[in-house]
């Protein structure tokens, strides 16, 4: 904290970084508050119809399966539990990779990189396994095979808004594994120990995070309430 | 420790672990709660669970902004400039589900064949009740039933 107050008056006076940030990461930075507002659209528009609406289906009847268990298992919150903990973990997983960076330990940052790609690629086959389960029982953008809570018949909002917005979270997090191999390539490649830093490894952890905190609150949304 | 040029706090281990804790003891509390909920019918309490969940996933949301992303390290100034912009959302979500409540109201009140449709009881899948379901079975094919003729009504109506 000493050092972090610094004179701010002194800090605009020119010639230094006022916020102390490296640019592409400040630019991460606004790039990210952008998307916050890309997916805060989805789902206050989500919120919205579903205020709008006199029913909407129960996701604890909705989402009850979970990968190899005996058909018609009755499992709520069971697998979507799992997927939350697995990007927990990733989450961890990268932060331990950029702190790592930040000692300029190349090694600590090849093998944390490597488990939060992992922890990705994890997420994205359950997410993939979900969708084909759900696709299987008749849901799909435009169908609608679940009625609501109260017995009544439900719209094609609930699985349109399902598909769409668990859909552009999972294409982020592709992304981030893309991107997240990418930066194993180049720390392989000593990229960054020629550079004399690892600040593009924090910049992918800032995008990887931002995955993270997409999906507590879709998970929440969607899930939970 | 040696190259940290650019980032002056330690943020060490002991945070990281921390944070670990916190968000996994909050995943943990809102899933209880949410399986807790499953079995409740009073609206007002499951009212109450759900925002008590919302509540532990916006400081899910803080954990993660501030440690993992390290924003509460960042300068005051650079703070603002992310967290100011995003207090619309206040303002976004208040109005955007303020207005489609009101519109369902006003559906519900002026529009009888949404307010009608939205009484009806579907007819169960013929799938899968064995054993103790007959009960249930039978009770919404006497629902349907009596809801048969309110469909053909509506059908007249429009």
């Amino acid at each position: 904290m000493s050092t972090a107050t610094v004179d701010t008056t002194k800090s605009w006076s020119g010639g230094k970084s006022p916020f102390n940030v490296e640019y592409g990461k400040l630019m991460m930075w606004y790039f990210l508050m952008s998307d916050a507002f890309t997916f805060g659209a989805f789902l206050i528009s989500y919120g919205t119809i579903r205020f709008s609406t006199n029913g909407w289906p129960d996701p604890n009847v909705v989402f009850k399966s979970f990968p190899f268990a005996p058909e018609g298992v009755n499992a709520p919150l069971v697998f979507v539990s799992v997927m939350t903990f697995i990007l927990i973990v990733s989450s961890v997983t990268m932060v331990l990779a950029v702190k790592a960076g930040q000692e300029m330990d190349k090694k600590s940052v090849v093998k944390y990189m490597i488990w939060t790609i992992i922890g990705g690629i994890a997420f994205l086959s359950c997410q993939a396994w979900e969708w084909n389960h759900l696709h299987h029982e008749g849901a799909w953008w435009g169908r609608n095979p679940f009625i609501n809570a109260d017995g009544t018949a439900s719209s094609t909002n609930f699985t349109n808004y399902f598909f769409t917005i668990t859909g552009f979270h999972g294409f982020h997090v592709f992304t981030g594994v893309v991107i997240n191999i990418i930066m194993l390539i180049m720390t392989l490649l000593d990229k960054f120990e020629q550079r004399g830093h690892y600040l593009m490894i924090e910049k992918a952890g800032l995008y990887w995070h931002f995955v993270d905190l997409v999906w507590v609150f879709v998970f929440t949304c969607f899930y939970l309430v | 420790m040696s190259h940290t040029a650019h980032h002056e706090e330690n943020h060490g281990t002991g945070e990281i672990k921390k944070v670990t804790i916190i968000l996994s003891v909050l995943t943990i509390v809102e899933l209880i709660l949410g399986f807790w909920m499953i079995g409740i019918t009073s609206e007002a309490l499951r009212l109450a669970i759900k925002g008590t969940i919302i509540i532990l996933m916006l400081a899910k949301a803080f954990y993660i902004v501030a440690y993992f992303m390290h924003l509460k390290h960042e300068l005051k100034n650079l703070i603002m400039t992310i967290v100011v912009p995003l207090g619309l959302f206040i303002w976004f979500i208040i109005a955007f589900l303020y207005d489609g409540n009101s519109f369902r109201n006003l559906r519900n009140t002026y529009d009888p064949y949404f307010k009608e449709r939205s009484t009806i009881k579907v007819e169960k899948k013929a799938e899968g009740h064995g054993g103790g379901h007959e009960a249930g079975a039978a009770h919404t094919a006497a629902d349907t039933t009596a809801h048969a003729k309110d469909t053909v009504s509506v059908k007249n109506k429009h």
